[in-house]
């Protein structure tokens, strides 16, 4: 199909982000469905990206190991902030991966291997258009699946009520820590895969802005099902092409989105909660 | 050389304890976390220099009108944006996600209204040129270095005096206590939160104009930068801890110029993140001492 090709080719790059920002809305749905928000998927995301892109530069690996290792990382180190703050309210937890972002940026500028403040340059495109998108299906398959099972519902109830759900017996930190580790493996997978199509990383590409920006796709969508911040994420990467004026405004609107939506849609765009399949468990009524 | 980084650290930490006092009197009454406190720095120090521009202004002019309109702009926020979600009793992480949103809203704005360039003060705008100075044996402390210090002074025993000696801090101290027992005794609420509003901006604005001072610089993104120290402050010190917030400001300060010193100057933008997590990790409640797991 040569005119399939064209479109491919022509609109690679969007297609690509379409794709991997899909991803990175899903990792930020995965923490906001346990209740607690990060601002740290921008970190995540930086910290897959370097990890994928040193190693390819340095390294003969495959790129699947790649993949796994730039996953790894972001989850180690969501793990050294995530075990201290979680035990803690929500709000620490969105203060120490603010922190994070900035302190990894200062990381990137002065580390020698990095780059600097210039960034790492010439990293091979080994990044497939079916890579990223089979990445985002099993990811959503997978969201699905865990919301239809039992540790779904306990994430539901860590989220509408944290102390109630301690009550029923559910461990709130270890499941949100759990959902925070995911969450970095997904931004780190979405990092590499943007360093290995875009060739080209730098500090600032993982900053505040960008962390902002991943938690407006998820707003938008709602995140009453994982399908919703995916959409919030295809809607808000595909309108500045659509809209070019939008393209100088993209942050003013992507801020006014997270303003407006939490103020008068506070369920998101996408509002409908995840149907539940199957029975009830026994002795549990409807 | 010693006793001099010691006291440039001072300086800094004064800068840092202004700040974060006012974010963590904020949270402390509020509930919130502001991310929007960074902005209220950025604009009293950008409302300063426009003040400093005109003819014949003067700093205490310029620095009075800076942290006044920042705390006019912190009320106008709160008003508009988490005012509407108190109403409706919505969780502490919506209120959280307004403010992460509006302050990109706001800083991108900004920066695209009148650039991200660096901007300074006139010379000779403390009125002693940029060479006056007071040696105090091994220590010499600029003229702004000298103010930091003395505003920051002025700032906090104002505002301890205002919360432990006169009725409207006792109702900044019943709301942050129990905001429906102090509705119940006849405090007024929402007066009470726009006044800690407007105490917040007032201080964070302060501190911009400032740290404007203190570095010659202001642009946009300095309220972005400053809320990482913020952070920083008010988990070392306790979230809502006033005495520790101060404590831990000046602690920061002297650790940065410290490092910087006699370690690695690149290291320096580490350090605030480094204390945090380690008082996250071995004592989460902070050097001040406050229960901040949810209690069942």
């Amino acid at each position: 199909m040569p005119w399939l090709d064209d479109i491919l080719w022509t609109y690679q790059t969007l297609i690509h982000s379409l794709g991997i920002n899909g991803l990175l809305a899903l990792s930020m749905y995965v923490v906001l469905a346990a209740g607690q928000l990060s601002l740290g998927q921008a970190a995540f995301m930086g910290l897959g990206a370097y990890t994928g892109a040193l190693l390819s530069l340095h390294t003969g690996l495959p790129f699947a190991l790649v993949l796994a290792a730039s996953a790894l990382a972001p989850a180690v180190v969501a793990a050294v902030i995530g075990i201290p703050t979680l035990r803690l309210t929500g709000v620490y937890l969105a203060i120490a991966t603010i922190g994070l972002g900035e302190v990894l940026r200062v990381v990137y500028v002065n580390a020698g291997i990095t780059g600097g403040a210039l960034g790492l340059n010439g990293i091979p495109g080994r990044t497939e258009t079916w890579m990223i998108f089979l990445a985002l299906g099993l990811a959503l398959a997978g969201a699905f699946a865990v919301g239809q099972s039992r540790i779904g519902r306990a994430m539901e109830a860590m989220r509408s009520d944290g102390i109630a759900a301690a009550v029923m017996g559910i461990d709130r930190a270890a499941g949100q820590l759990a959902a925070l580790l995911v969450s970095a493996m997904l931004a780190g997978l979405a990092g590499c895969f943007s360093a290995h199509s875009a060739s080209f990383i730098g500090p600032n590409d993982y900053a505040f802005e960008t962390a902002v920006t991943i938690l407006s796709f998820a707003i938008l969508g709602g995140t009453g099902s994982p399908l919703g911040p995916v959409v919030g994420a295809l809607v808000l990467t595909a309108l500045p092409e659509v809209l070019r004026p939008l393209q100088d405004f993209r942050l003013v609107f992507n801020g006014l989105i997270i303003v407006l939506v939490v103020l008068f849609l506070p369920r998101g765009v996408v509002p409908w909660r995840m149907p539940r399949l199957g029975r009830l468990p026994r002795g549990m009524a409807p | 050389m010693f006793a001099q980084q010691l006291a440039n650290g001072l300086v800094l930490g004064c800068t840092y304890a202004l700040f974060a006092l006012g974010f963590t009197l904020m949270f402390g009454v509020l509930k919130v976390l502001n991310l929007t406190y960074g902005f209220y720095c950025t604009a009293g120090a950008l409302v300063a220099l426009a003040v400093a521009g005109i003819p014949g202004a003067t700093l205490w002019l310029a620095l009075p009108a800076g942290a006044l309109a920042a705390g006019g702009l912190a009320v106008v926020v709160d008003t508009l944006l988490l005012m509407p979600l108190r109403r409706v009793r919505a969780p502490e992480l919506s209120a959280l996600m307004v403010t992460v949103g509006a302050v990109l809203l706001l800083t991108s704005l900004l920066s695209m209204g009148l650039g991200t360039e660096i901007r300074r003060f006139p010379p000779g705008m403390l009125g002693t040129g940029t060479g006056g100075a007071v040696v105090l044996g091994p220590v010499r402390l600029a003229w702004s270095q000298v103010l930091i210090i003395a505003t920051t002074g002025l700032l906090v025993g104002a505002l301890l005096a205002l919360l432990h000696g006169s009725r409207l801090g006792l109702a900044i101290r019943a709301v942050a206590g129990n905001e429906d027992a102090a509705r119940l005794m006849g405090v007024s609420v929402a007066r009470t939160m726009a006044l800690v509003s407007f105490l917040s901006g007032v201080m964070g604005g302060a501190a911009g104009v400032l740290l404007g001072l203190n570095f010659n610089a202001i642009q946009p993104y300095m309220g972005e930068s400053m809320m990482l120290h913020g952070f920083a402050v008010v988990i070392v010190g306790g979230l809502g801890n006033i005495r520790g917030a101060l404590l831990a400001g000046v602690l920061l300060g002297v650790t940065e110029v410290m490092v910087a010193g006699y370690v690695d100057s690149a290291l320096k933008d580490g350090v605030a993140f480094a204390l945090m997590m380690l008082v996250l990790w071995l004592r989460p409640a902070g050097l001040g001492g406050r229960v901040v797991a949810p209690r069942v």
